[in-house]
């Protein structure tokens, strides 16, 4: 038992040195795309990184959202990118190491000063028993989808109303041109794997209700889909082409939270306070929502906007 | 115990392939070689530490994610090469005519 701790022990070590280096390559690249790459790898060994500290949600979202879609979108922003003729950062590198000092400087500090005060807050800053002891009032049994969806709800909202904002952002920038290269190797990949991300998008969000899982995991599944298709060469990356139904679609899950919070405020209930008997199906309803206005936003992201309409 | 020695059997050649496939990643001499070299080694290496790994699922829906696992790896790592290869080749290609 004690070798195998020790084991452990070298493994966590050798992956925070990995992800220190990987970050440190990245941000010391003079590439942008071998940056891009390292910033992938380094996404993908943080979610092993959350998973070894036994948070699978993040670890999920890390890799999903952090270095898949991160990276999809990165590709995406380097291709647009075409009056960058030299793939150099302009910068001076005293200036890219002094910055990376005092970056370091401040982590270290703030990590230190964060440290130095949990152990005097340690009995009312850690609300995991309080989760615990109401988690059977939430509406469902996985306590990180009930602090979510639930005693912090409204955090939630405000996250899919900043991925709003985000995509209002993005399209307010005009319409795209597309200037992708369709592989006959998309196109068959497409085939096999559209309906099987669809199918596990819509595991994900009903496990989220017992365990890992949930709205922006599934989302990025489907954003997966959808960048799998306009990859393929799909102009409208499998969204509606009726305008109205993509704006419906963005809104959605924004929309929906709010009118449930506001409908059970006027209910006499209090802002998103779900009456007991009634939260799982709330929340179902708000992660359903939710899970296709993220996996639309994401897919929007991605392909710089809706498509010009063809002349007909 | 059979089934855990298996195991350890199976894990103990998927490592070997996936260190084979690191040697060729680092020494082989060009991109193409080095392509053949990772893929090769990993869906062999994964699909042996996965077959190991088999042995010890509670049930049988676990078995099915572990398979599937396997499969999505497979069919990622054979496009991602594909795609590169695809890539260099026509960069070559396009070298080769201007030269």
């Amino acid at each position: 038992m004690n070798l195998l701790d020790g084991l452990w022990g070298v493994l966590d070590l050798l992956l925070v040195a990995v992800l220190l280096l990987l970050a440190m390559a990245a941000v010391l690249s003079s590439d942008r795309r071998r940056s891009m790459m390292l910033f992938i790898v380094f996404g993908l060994v943080l979610a092993l990184v959350w998973a070894r500290l036994h948070a699978p949600d993040i670890a999920l979202a890390e890799a999903a959202i952090g270095a898949g879609l991160g990276g999809a979108l990165l590709m995406a922003t380097l291709r647009r990118d075409t009056h960058q003729q030299t793939d150099r950062f302009p910068q001076h590198p005293a200036l890219v190491w002094g910055a990376g000092v005092l970056v370091m400087v401040l982590g270290t500090a703030i990590a230190w000063g964060l440290l130095s005060i949990l152990p005097t807050v340690e009995q009312t800053w850690r609300k995991g028993a309080a989760v615990d002891a109401q988690l059977a009032f939430s509406g469902v049994s996985h306590p990180v989808t009930a602090v979510l969806l639930n005693f912090r709800a409204w955090d939630t909202l405000l996250e899919l109303a900043v991925l709003l904002a985000a995509i209002l952002g993005i399209r307010a920038l005009g319409y795209v041109r597309s200037t992708y290269v369709t592989e006959a190797a998309f196109s068959q990949l497409a085939v096999w794997l559209v309906p099987l991300l669809i199918l596990m998008a819509g595991y994900i969000l009903w496990a989220g209700a017992h365990s890992p899982g949930g709205a922006f995991q599934a989302g990025a599944l489907l954003a997966g889909a959808g960048i799998l298709l306009r990859l393929a060469g799909y102009s409208y990356a499998g969204l509606p082409t009726a305008r109205w139904l993509v704006r419906l679609g963005l809104v959605a899950g924004t929309g929906v939270f709010l009118l449930v919070g506001l409908g059970l405020l006027g209910w006499g209930q209090g802002f998103l306070h779900y009456p007991v008997a009634y939260a799982k199906w709330w929340i179902l309803l708000i992660e359903m929502l939710a899970t296709v206005s993220i996996g639309m936003t994401l897919t929007l992201a991605f392909m710089g906007g809706i498509p010009q309409k063809e002349a007909a | 115990m059979i089934l855990d020695a298996l195991s350890v059997l199976l894990l103990l050649l998927g490592l070997f392939f996936f260190v084979s496939g690191l040697l060729g990643l680092w020494r082989f001499p060009n991109t193409f070689a080095r392509l053949h070299a990772l893929t090769k080694a990993d869906n062999l290496g994964l699909g042996l530490v996965m077959t190991g790994l088999l042995f010890q699922v509670p049930d049988v829906l676990w078995a099915i994610k572990f398979v599937l696992v396997w499969l999505l790896a497979l069919v990622a790592s054979a496009v991602n090469a594909h795609l590169i290869a695809v890539f260099l080749h026509r960069q070559q290609e396009r070298h080769d005519e201007s030269a």
